[in-house]
């Protein structure tokens, strides 16, 4: 499409005007007198609400998938951590099974579970689960699971617990973490199955029991809901 | 002087003598809640920084549209939109940070010294200055943070800037020192209790110098008039 001159310069002169009219209206002192109306402060507000919700809405659009792809990136990094690259040759991502969990106070109804495989045969299992109870809200975790129920890795992907004492869950600031690899609900007892102040085989934290405590509970009832899913996980 | 006159006056203030927790006593909620560690301190204090002089700019550019009876929701609304952008933006774009951070950035929202600056100083002035007052007093701020934190940290648990590789990247190791090696930890200071402690004490110092300051102002005055006598 083409212009001609006449129209152009139309529309300059308009565009003109409207930044003259712009450039009036924004005088401080004309403000002032708007200020104390009404009209003025509704539509302020409104305005300034309009503003802030599309310049939160655009962002959030334009950064979901970037976001989504960074959770992705986490997830799989996660997966390798409790579960060694040796003992599997698939996509873990996309081979995945889902499982009920009700009732086994995991945070949610039902639970996916990555299958890690060798040359077809499943070598172990690896799902994210949640203690609920945690100090200052819910621990979200993940573990990985040979396919004779032993713990290959438990690692806490977040949680809210606190700063300096609670986060030693994490394995970035202490190696708590790894006193879950090897344990299963074979070579301990249920009562092992517990911090040492309660009379169980796992360390707390000076300053933080809850923590711990409630980290151990949901690992345990993890491995409950592995073994009563394990015959059919296994042998997919 | 390097600065004129308003901008050293700025500096002084946020910084020392009107400084947010020190001078105004505010955002004692998200200073006593992360100062566990100076690491965390350093986070909050840099993540608050951020958002006030983005707060401090937006707010004093459009100060004449703001009418004074509907100031403070616009306030609020303006904070919590760029708390949450801070938040969404480093979530996407600096994701490893956000891990670290994350944690902190949501509690900015609670800091009433943002809301101060903007009702004190922002509203009323140019965006120049404001900006400047954003940049001092979120400057101040952290540097409380990290002090107290730091403090907190030596005495609770042995050590100064513990994970700060975590939180600033690996080339920053060389900041993690054990100040007292053996240490066996004192649970309080990491414990709120000792967040009041601690900043009693650090308040303390800071009116001990402030005196000794003032008298050393004074001192002069009075010789010279002894010798007028």
């Amino acid at each position: 499409m083409k212009l001609d001159p006449a129209t152009i310069e139309r529309l300059k002169e308009q565009i003109a005007h409207y930044r003259a009219f712009l450039k009036d209206w924004l005088e401080p002192s004309n403000l002032a007198r708007l200020r104390p109306t009404l009209e003025f402060q509704t539509g302020i507000l409104a305005g300034f609400a309009l503003l802030a919700s599309v310049l939160l809405g655009v962002t959030n659009c334009s950064t979901e998938g970037t976001i989504q792809r960074r959770l992705d990136e986490d997830l799989i990094k996660s997966l390798e951590e409790v579960v060694p690259a040796a003992l599997h040759d698939n996509d873990m991502l996309r081979d995945t099974r889902i499982i009920p969990s009700a009732g086994f106070n995991i945070g949610a109804d039902e639970t996916t579970v990555y299958l890690a495989k060798k040359s077809g045969i499943v070598t172990a299992v690896c799902f994210k689960f949640i203690a609920p109870d945690g100090y200052s809200g819910a621990i979200n975790m993940i573990m990985g699971v040979d396919r004779d129920g032993n713990i290959l890795g438990v690692r806490v992907l977040n949680h809210k617990e606190t700063p300096g004492l609670g986060d030693k869950i994490e394995a970035a600031k202490s190696n708590w973490i790894l006193s879950f690899v090897g344990r299963s609900l074979d070579n301990l007892t249920p009562t092992q199955w517990a911090v040492k102040k309660d009379g169980g085989v796992f360390d707390q934290f000076a300053g933080a029991t809850i923590t711990p405590r409630k980290s151990v509970q949901a690992v345990n009832r993890g491995l409950q809901l592995f073994q009563a899913h394990q015959a059919q996980l296994i042998n997919p | 002087m390097l600065l004129s006159e308003t901008y050293h006056k700025i500096a002084a203030d946020g910084i020392w003598n009107n400084n947010i927790v020190f001078g105004q006593n505010l955002a004692l909620c998200p200073l006593l809640a992360v100062t566990g560690t100076a690491t965390n301190g350093l986070g909050m204090g840099l993540a608050t920084l951020v958002v006030i002089i983005a707060s401090n700019g937006l707010i004093s550019l459009t100060r004449h549209l703001i009418p004074g009876e509907i100031r403070i929701p616009i306030f609020v609304l303006l904070i919590a939109a760029l708390v949450t952008l801070v938040d969404i933006l480093m979530n996407a774009w600096a994701h490893e940070l956000y891990k670290v951070l994350g944690l902190f950035i949501a509690l900015i929202v609670t800091n009433c010294a943002l809301l101060g600056r903007a009702e004190a100083f922002a509203s009323k002035q140019p965006v120049k200055e404001a900006l400047w007052d954003g940049l001092m007093m979120g400057l101040g701020f952290t540097l409380v943070l990290v002090a107290l934190g730091a403090a907190r940290e030596i005495t609770s648990a042995g050590t100064l800037f513990a994970n700060a590789s975590l939180l600033l990247g690996e080339s920053f190791k060389f900041l993690e020192v054990t100040v007292i090696p053996n240490y066996k930890g004192f649970l309080l200071m990491a414990l709120p209790p000792g967040g009041f402690i601690m900043l009693a004490f650090l308040i303390v110092g800071k009116r001990l110098i402030d005196q000794k300051l003032a008298q050393r102002k004074i001192q002069p005055a009075l010789i010279s008039a002894a010798i007028t006598e």
